[in-house]
């Protein structure tokens, strides 16, 4: 495919998606979305944009980022383990903190925003690596 | 105790990092460690003579019996004490045998490591964790024994001592498993106070058998016992831990740690002292016939075991006196011969017998040494090999029932023994000097300390044994057998019937030697015959059963993992469809009341667009259309997710479904033309498959919603989502939050399922 139209259109589109799709990771606590949601989104954001360019320019773009994207992915879940070990709660429970805004009300901070932060980051991941892997050249030589 | 296994623990990494200026002395730092070890329980001894034994549990998981339990009584006190004062020697002796090899910091390190396991093995009181130290010795004396693994012997050698070790290690646990099912704990306090009820239970016998599977497979006891003398291809220092304080003691502390809970009955009695008595004729028999320094001292350690394994088996409070005396005995000489006949294969360059000889003309001190060794070895006095002959002889006179038969198969040993420390002091330092390549010295005051002691300790703990007696064998008989015991050890017993089958026991012993030194033929003959009459090897044997065992599961791998996906794949539908037939028609409930209607008309033709699109997925012959028809099925089924407001769930087949459209036109035009190759026999099983399976996992759908077993989780959900988890999506919760376990699990399963895509389809095809 070779849409200039599309090409240039789908470089600005995917940060639209991309917006959309952390969107979806933040209301996921109370409106539908989350991280796995906003993490295929993500993915398929930035998929769409390969696909709009040539495999090589795909490939170009995106290069070693969705192994990156998985490891980042997992590591930020563990991370989010720490607050409930060091606060001597059992492993896993869901620590909160609330932040007041000075304009009004209060932002409600805790680790499974966080978890699902990093469920986001690895289901990107995860989706990129393998459209990607099936659409390299040399895996059907 | 805990902090001392510690310790040890650090002492053998620390070795690693040592500066490269203190990495000369990286073999005193353990040695020292041990040595600390040995002072600080000894300090222990007086208040254990006193009858106090030392404990420490640190729960771990009580509801399954896991605790780390330790104790430290007169039976721990014993074996402590070797393997601390031993391990100090050894290390020492080390040092200079090591000096000439490469990579010895990793041998420092195992060597340290395995110390530590056995000092953990014989300080526990939970037999879960006594396991877990059995296992480690048997996994960290692969390493030590395939030291040289450059040589295929030897890794062969490690091989069969950690399939055999392991093996009767995993039948010893199974065994623990059992009996302490019947009280529902694995601590050995337990145990003690609920023998009775043990020795009651019907998985009393294949219970002890199994623990007995262990005991024997470890200490080398007939017909495990041809791994020991593989494992004299492990370097000196390690045979004389091993074969001395260590790894083959194992069993044998077990067996005395068991003995106050299931033994004592005629189980326990017979099958232990019938396969002690068998390893101790074995090993004196071949002791006799082996041409190789280690190759002789290992069967006579194998004898060793035999005594000990026999006289623990006796269970009589006279048998375990003995049997504790014993394991102080063949701990010093064994210990001194092993390291003597490493220092003589330094200095010579071989271990044969036969082109060894004339040996005292230049090294004097080895000779003596390893003289009183051999005649500690050998049971004559002054020595403490004196002393336990006449004790075991005592305990075999007394022993009930079987007395007769055992006493004389024990002197026909002891001949064998007497001879055979004879004749190894004979030939290699007596006759004429045989021709060596560079002039054998005994320089290096390192490898003549370790045996210099244990022999002064032999000599001097054999002509006063008294102290010996009781503040070390006293307590650890109380510890075994209950109640007060006096241990009075005495060097002359006067003129008994045992002295005279001491006697009788050295006037053959003096013939046997006679006859093997003056008629060169005897050996050669005798050697002969055990090649004709042993010609079956329990080492081929052995490496018989490995082999059948390897083909036979290469055989098994060959039909199970035939390498066809389309096959897997119809094995799993074909029993998966199998087993859930026969559960539903098993528990067959009231037909579920269902009711059908069409309406909403859009729903109905929702469903009526799925289905005639699957049809078409399956019928259409083109990969196109295929795709196509499947896409729209699964945006079908989101839209009735929709429909039930189940939102998320939507959004994310959909997600999913373009997805999978996209991966399939991203490969689509890089397969190869469709084409029908299967039968329309195939065809017609394969749609039978599919409609069996599809048709169960309707029926469970279906009874799914009238089973209720319990009151549903969901209402929790929904209750606490809010209140305790500050979200309003439910499912987002349970995701994030009441299952964010589960949820880390899934992930971790997607992100190794994608590395095996990215790593299948990134490494080029080689040709084949």
């Amino acid at each position: 495919m070779n849409s200039v139209i599309l090409q240039l259109a789908a470089k600005y589109l995917k940060w639209l998606l991309i917006t959309f799709a952390i969107l979806a990771l933040l209301r996921g606590h109370n409106q539908p979305g989350g991280g796995f949601i906003g993490g295929l989104m993500a993915g398929l954001a930035m998929i769409f944009e390969g696909f709009a360019s040539n495999t090589e320019q795909m490939k170009e773009i995106l290069r070693d980022k969705p192994l990156r994207l998985t490891g980042a992915g997992l590591l930020i879940i563990f991370l989010s383990f720490i607050p409930s070990l060091v606060t001597g709660n059992i492993p896993m429970t869901g620590i909160w903190m609330k932040i007041p805004i000075p304009v009004g009300g209060e932002i409600k901070l805790g680790t499974p925003l966080l978890f699902d932060a990093g469920v986001f980051l690895t289901v990107t991941g995860v989706t990129l690596l393998f459209v990607l892997s099936l659409t390299r050249k040399n895996a059907w030589r | 105790m805990l902090l001392f296994l510690l310790v040890y623990l650090l002492a053998s990494f620390a070795v690693f990092f040592l500066p490269s200026r203190l990495k000369k002395y990286k073999a005193l730092l353990p040695a020292l460690v041990q040595l600390t070890a040995f002072i600080y329980f000894l300090h222990f001894i007086s208040p254990i003579t006193r009858g106090i034994s030392l404990t420490l549990k640190i729960e771990w998981i009580p509801r399954l019996g896991l605790n780390g339990e330790f104790m430290l009584d007169g039976l721990s006190m014993v074996f402590v004490l070797l393997i601390t004062g031993i391990g100090t020697l050894v290390f020492i002796y080390a040092r200079a045998y090591m000096k000439s090899y490469q990579g010895t910091d990793k041998f420092f390190f195992y060597l340290m490591l395995f110390s530590m396991a056995m000092l953990g093995l014989v300080l526990s009181a939970n037999l879960i964790q006594l396991f877990i130290f059995w296992e480690l010795t048997s996994f960290l004396s692969y390493f030590l024994i395939s030291y040289h693994h450059e040589k295929e012997s030897a890794r062969k050698a490690a091989f069969q001592s950690l399939y055999i070790t392991s093996f009767g290690g995993l039948a010893m646990l199974s065994g623990i498993l059992l009996i302490g099912s019947v009280i529902d704990s694995y601590s050995f306090n337990d145990w003690m106070t609920h023998s009775e009820m043990l020795r009651e239970s019907p998985f009393y016998f294949p219970g002890l058998l199994l623990i007995l599977l262990g005991v024997f497979t470890k200490s080398a006891q007939f017909p495990f016992h041809f791994w020991l003398p593989g494992a004299m291809q492990a370097p000196a220092p390690v045979s004389a831990y091993l074969h001395s304080a260590t790894m083959v003691k194992a069993g044998v502390f077990l067996l005395a740690r068991l003995s106050p809970v299931l033994g004592g009955t005629t189980e326990w009695v017979y099958v232990i002292s019938l396969i002690g008595v068998l390893t101790m004729l074995t090993g004196s028999y071949f002791a006799i016939t082996q041409t190789d320094l280690k190759g002789i001292l290992a069967y006579t350690t194998i004898n060793a075991l035999g005594v000990l394994v026999l006289l623990l088996g006796i269970n009589t409070k006279e048998s375990i006196k003995a049997a504790m005396l014993f394991l102080f005995i063949h701990a010093f000489y064994k210990a001194t011969l092993f390291m003597l006949a490493g220092l003589i294969e330094k200095k010579t360059g071989t271990r044969e017998i036969s082109r060894l000889g004339g040996l005292i003309k230049y090294m004097p001190l080895t000779f003596i040494f390893a003289l009183l060794a051999l005649l500690s070895m050998a049971g004559l006095p002054p020595l403490l090999g004196f002393l336990g002959k006449e004790l075991i002889y005592e305990a075999k006179v007394q022993s009930p029932g079987i007395a007769s038969l055992v006493l004389v198969l024990g002197v026909i040993s002891n001949i064998f023994m007497v001879a055979v420390s004879l004749f190894f002091a004979r030939k290699v330092f007596l006759g004429r000097p045989a021709h060596y390549a560079k002039v054998p010295d005994e320089k290096g005051i390192a490898y003549l300390i370790g045996p210099g002691i244990l022999v002064l300790l032999s000599l001097i703990l054999g002509l006063f044994p008294g102290q010996l007696g009781t503040a070390v064998i006293k307590p650890a008989l109380i510890a075994v057998f209950e109640g007060d015991a006096d241990v009075e050890l005495k060097l002359w017993h006067g003129f008994n019937q045992v002295f005279f089958l001491s006697l009788l026991t050295i006037m053959l012993g003096l013939g046997l030697f006679w006859a093997m030194i003056k008629r060169r033929t005897f050996t050669e003959t005798w050697r002969k015959i055990n090649g004709i009459v042993f010609s079956v090897q329990l080492e081929q044997v052995f490496a018989w059963v490995m082999n059948k065992f390897v083909e036979i599961s290469l055989m098994k791998t060959r039909i199970v993992q035939h390498g066809y996906h389309r096959y897997y794949l119809m094995t799993i539908f074909v029993f998966t469809s199998l087993l859930l037939w026969s559960q539903v028609l098993f528990t067959a409930s009231p037909a579920p009341g269902l009711s059908f209607s069409f309406s909403p008309f859009y729903i109905s033709g929702l469903a009526l667009v799925i289905m005639l699109t699957t049809f078409l997925s399956v019928m259409s012959r083109s990969r196109v259309v295929t795709i196509i028809a499947m896409g729209v099925a699964g945006y079908g089924i989101s839209f009735i997710f929709l429909y039930y407001s189940a939102i998320d769930l939507a959004i994310t087949q959909i997600l999913v479904e373009t997805l999978t459209v996209i991966m399939f036109m991203a490969i689509l035009q890089r397969l190869p033309h469709f084409a029908v190759l299967s039968s329309r026999k195939n065809r017609f099983r394969d749609f039978l498959i599919a409609l069996s399976f599809g048709s169960v996992m309707t029926v469970l759908a279906l009874k799914a919603i009238q089973v209720n077993l319990n009151k549903p989780i969901s209402e929790f959900f929904l209750e606490n989502s809010y209140p305790r988890a500050f979200g309003e999506n439910v499912v987002n919760v349970i995701l994030v939050d009441f299952r964010a376990l589960d949820t880390l699990g899934e992930i971790t399963v997607l992100t190794i399922a994608a590395l095996g895509v990215f790593v299948l389809l990134s490494t080029k095809k080689r040709k084949l």
